[in-house]
């Protein structure tokens, strides 16, 4: 076991010395990593509370103040510190965009997986279901889900129905991607080798399918999380959102329909929307190279041989 | 020998359909493998030989389960293995290898009885770079066989077992292989590690698809000669499919060489080199070059290529390009005349061996 | 070498630039000839060489690579002094390329006739009727019937695919063929029949050919003069005869007798342990020592030179005893 993990100490450093030359992969990753301590440690980093109404000295609600050393951000239009609903607003975005992004990844894995290596009319159904929701816009269809959804009053909070329209409705490319990667996997002569074996679906798929496909998944799925947190901030903003948890789609909804823009406070929709795009770019960034980075085509040159070839120690058996 | 012989195909058939449009009926075939019979005893080497096309490694997939026979027998020390395609199956389509239609026409009844017979018979394919998985250690790869047959499940009778299997195919010390990934080893160390892998199970039947033409010239005898060793340590009988003809004289017991999905001769191998009765077999063997200038022979080189597997000529399926050929052999599909005890030709040209 | 050689390549090295600043040195000290209407076999081993000599002559280097020194002379002419611009008269007119992998050297959506023609309405000064006839003649020397010169790549088998590169190499009558490798991956058939074709060309045209292979049987059937390359450098050079029947350097020795003969198949074949050297990481001594088995304390230490052991006979080994070797 030692050398298991002397091995995957190995593949570790391997990987991260690769990751670590792509300047953009740190910026997303930089990105990314930024957003989550924020939303983590979002008691730690403010005073306040995001229901906190910010009073001046004669205990008036503090109405669209604007940035300054304190409130940094300044105030909304009940006297609410900006700063403070930013990241705890960012908790909400974050959790509805990773949990639908990983529905998204799950189900699309699945159907991929299941249809391109099957193949035959479990293909077929699966793809033509694929089409199908592709067809259908996105958008006025969630619309209309959430909507109904909401209206059916199933005491579910408002969030987790958002996650799972989104989740549902966003595997297509994912399950597409996936689909082509293992028809191509299955026809090569490993996977034959292993079928002559005598190895069974669930050997090739666990064994030999999955972990090609797995770092494919893996930069996938930041992709579609930075999507997730793109249209969970549009129907938000489009008011589908939870008003009692706002995330920063929510905070637009409220910048606009409360008069921010009138009112001349920037302050107030400004930072929510360059929240979004803070983090969508990090993922976008960061899936990108991971999927340059997770394609196995050597980037070594033919003449340049490889330092951890291993010789042979002796002459191996000779002529008789 | 009074006991069966490890291997014995009898009238082995694999066509595959050719579909002429979404809606008319499957009605032309490709013919890859066309009445081949052949048997293989204990410890033995038999080459397939022949040039792409002519259905040799559409046999190796047939004898490992990779494919369904269309008819014929297989058997397996006496006993009938094989799986005949179905023609309908809960909804599945039949046959056809084409890469739309998946995996499942490999795992149809009788499944259990494929699966015990992988353990007695196992294939070395032919790219070291292709047939293993990069992202398994060679630990994995060689134990992959007995963790699918769930063989060996204590961790020191795993670890001995892929030991000796290594160290049997040439990698010594075997544990310094064990954590490595296959980009690290050279193209001979890895078909050495196909090996290993193969003969983890003990086998006693070995299908080498091409198992030396992707590597070096110079280190195809490194193999050969563990092949050989393996054949005579173990015991193990060895089907060994190539176009190679030198690679042939050195190691084969038997040959036989194949046109166009039919065996058109078979016998032992220095016999069929010395004295080749089939026109084909002939010509093959003048061609295939020679490291000595000084021997530059007369060539026998055939116009034309091997025609298409779905339209095989009338008569003798060779005719069309046999320099020999005359009006009969249009007509005629010629049987096997015996050449000597175990020398046999299916040619109309060749003059049988007078018995006695 | 009595006649003007139509090629002299002397002393060529080349090195490539790697990521990282490392340098491959892929050619060192590589020269050797090749007379008119001769073949001259380039063999060797993977890495060892040989492709990069030929893109080398042809200055088709990638980005990375480069010549460091030495002279290419063809009819007189030392190429490396050329600019990109006179090279490319060079190029197709007077040497000609057929590709490894020809198969994929052919577009695939372009019919074969005009991917012939593109390659003479590129060099020549001709207009779309003579280039049509051209195409038709070069077809027809190559043995493809002229009908199916209209269809495209896929409706071609192997043999024909490569059949048709070599009608596009011919396109402007050169007198130089490269060929890399032109008949692995081929039924031995097919193989034959290209290699005849090959003769039959180079009888009409009397041109030479340099064919780069690790085939020593096809070198044995074709080749005038053999080249044996080993990590980047020339072992052994000669003509065919004397290398086979009697070679001098132990890599050409041990090559020899890993390749079997079907005339004599009971001849222990041998094989060589070891891979050979990283042209990032070269040994100080003779490149082949670390696989060597008569090798002599020296050889780590001192690169041997080429020593002429018999006339036009060139063997790079301590071992061999003779002249050292001065090409001029």
């Amino acid at each position: 076991m030692n050398e298991q993990w002397s091995l995957f100490k190995r593949n570790l450093l391997d990987s991260w010395r690769t990751f670590s030359r792509n300047k953009l992969g740190l910026l997303g990753s930089f990105l990314i990593l930024t957003a989550l301590i924020a939303a983590v440690f979002a008691p730690a980093l403010t005073p306040h509370q995001p229901t906190d109404v910010i009073r001046d000295e004669a205990g008036r609600g503090l109405t669209f103040a604007p940035p300054s050393v304190n409130p940094p951000l300044g105030t909304d239009d009940a006297g609410r510190d900006i700063w403070t609903e930013l990241i705890y607003g960012a908790r909400i975005s974050l959790t509805v965009g990773f949990l639908a992004g990983f529905i998204a990844m799950f189900v699309g894995s699945l159907f991929g997986i299941t249809a391109g290596y099957f193949g035959g009319w479990i293909d077929n159904l699966l793809m033509r279901t694929t089409d199908i929701l592709l067809v259908i816009p996105d958008l006025p269809l969630m619309l209309v889900l959430v909507a109904t959804l909401r209206q059916m009053d199933l005491h579910v909070s408002p969030l987790v129905v958002l996650i799972l329209v989104i989740g549902l409705l966003y595997w297509t490319s994912t399950a597409r991607l996936i689909r082509s990667q293992v028809l191509t996997i299955k026809e090569r002569q490993f996977v034959a080798r292993a079928r002559a074996i005598g190895a069974g679906h669930g050997h090739i798929i666990r064994k030999h399918i999955l972990p090609q496909i797995m770092p494919l998944i893996v930069a996938n799925t930041v992709l579609v999380i930075s999507t997730a947190i793109l249209v969970e901030s549009g129907l938000a903003f489009l008011g589908l959102g939870d008003p009692t948890q706002p995330s920063w789609g929510t905070m637009l909804n409220f910048a606009f329909d409360r008069n921010a823009v009138t009112n001349g406070a920037w302050w107030f929709y400004l930072p929510p929307g360059l929240a979004i795009v803070w983090v969508s770019l990090g993922c976008v960034l960061l899936g990108n190279v991971l999927e340059e980075m997770l394609n196995p085509r050597l980037s070594v040159h033919h003449l340049e041989g490889n330092e951890n070839m291993v010789m042979l120690s002796s002459p191996q058996s000779e002529k008789k | 020998m009074s006991e069966a012989p490890v291997l014995e195909v009898r009238s082995l058939f694999k066509y595959f359909p050719v579909r002429q449009s979404l809606l008319r009926r499957v009605d032309k075939s490709v013919k890859a493998v066309d009445d081949v019979s052949f048997t293989l005893g204990r410890g033995e080497v038999l080459a397939i030989v022949g040039e792409s096309g002519c259905g040799k490694t559409t046999i190796a997939r047939t004898l490992i389960g990779l494919e369904e026979q269309t008819d014929g027998e297989i058997l397996f020390h006496g006993e009938i293995v094989g799986v005949h395609e179905r023609r309908s199956h809960t909804g599945l389509v039949p046959v056809g290898s084409t890469k739309e239609e998946g995996l499942r026409s490999q795992l149809t009844l009788p499944h259990i009885a494929l699966k015990r017979l992988r353990q007695r018979v196992q294939m070395i394919f032919q790219d070291p770079y292709e047939s293993l998985n990069p992202r398994s250690t060679i630990f994995e790869i060689v134990a992959e066989p007995l963790v699918v047959h769930g063989i060996a499940r204590e961790r020191d009778e795993r670890n001995s077992r892929v030991k000796t299997a290594l160290e049997e195919a040439g990698l010594r010390p075997a544990e310094d292989y064990f954590m490595r990934y296959p980009h690290e080893l050279s193209g001979g160390q890895r078909q050495r590690v196909v090996i290993a892998a193969a003969m983890v199970l003990e086998p006693e039947l070995l299908l080498a698809d091409e198992p030396v033409s992707m590597l070096d010239v110079s280190i195809r005898a490194e193999i050969l000669n563990l092949l050989r060793e393996l054949q005579q340590k173990r015991g193990v009988s060895i089907v060994f499919i190539t176009h190679d003809l030198s690679t042939v004289a050195y190691f084969a017991d038997r040959i036989a060489v194949m046109y166009l999905g039919r065996i058109v001769e078979s016998g032992p191998t220095d016999e069929v080199l010395r004295s080749p009765q089939h026109p084909y077999t002939k010509a093959l063997l003048s061609v295939v070059p020679v490291p000595n200038p000084r021997l530059r022979k007369e060539r026998i080189i055939l116009q034309g290529e091997t025609p298409n597997a779905a339209e095989i000529p009338s008569g003798c399926r060779f005719h069309p390009r046999c320099p020999i050929a005359s009006g009969e052999c249009e007509l005629v599909d010629p049987p096997y005349i015996q050449v000597s005890k175990m020398h046999q030709a299916a040619c109309l040209k060749v003059s049988p061996q007078k018995s006695g | 070498m009595n006649e003007q050689p139509l090629l002299g390549v002397r002393h060529l090295t080349t090195e490539f630039v790697l990521s990282e600043g490392k340098v491959a040195r892929a050619l060192e000290d590589v020269s050797f000839d090749v007379l008119p209407g001769q073949t001259v076999g380039l063999v060797g081993e993977s890495g060892c060489g040989k492709t990069t000599t030929l893109m080398s002559v042809m200055r088709l280097l990638p980005s990375n690579g480069r010549i460091t020194s030495g002279e290419i002379r063809f009819n007189g002419k030392d190429l490396l002094t050329l600019s990109e611009r006179e090279m490319r008269s060079y190029r197709w007119k007077e040497m000609a390329i057929v590709f490894q992998g020809a198969m994929n050297a052919l577009n695939p959506v372009m019919k074969i006739s005009d991917q012939i023609g593109e390659a003479i309405l590129l060099h020549d000064v001709m207009d779309r009727d003579h280039a049509q006839k051209r195409v038709g003649e070069l077809l027809e020397m190559v043995g493809i019937p002229r009908t199916r010169g209209d269809q495209y790549p896929h409706q071609y088998s192997g043999g024909m695919r490569q059949r048709a590169m070599i009608a596009m190499s011919l396109a402007c009558s050169p007198s130089l063929l490269f060929a890399d490798e032109p008949t692995t991956a081929l039924d031995v058939m097919i193989q034959a029949q290209v290699l005849e074709l090959l003769r039959e060309i180079q009888k009409a045209l009397g041109l030479a050919i340099v064919l780069v292979t690790h085939d020593l049987g096809v070198v044995a059937e074709v080749c005038d003069s053999v080249v044996v390359m080993y990590g980047g450098k020339v072992a052994e050079y000669g003509t065919a005869d004397k290398i086979y029947n009697s070679a001098g350097h132990p890599y050409t020795q041990r090559l020899l007798a890993s390749f079997p003969d079907v005339n004599r198949p009971t001849d222990t074949l041998v094989f060589i342990p070891g891979t050979p050297p990283r042209l990032t990481d070269l040994p100080r001594g003779c490149r082949f020592e670390p696989r060597c088995d008569v090798k002599l304390p020296k050889c780590a230490e001192i690169d041997p030179l080429l020593i002429e052991p018999d006339n036009q006979h060139y063997v790079a080994c301590h071992l061999c005893k003779g002249r050292e070797a001065h090409f001029v």
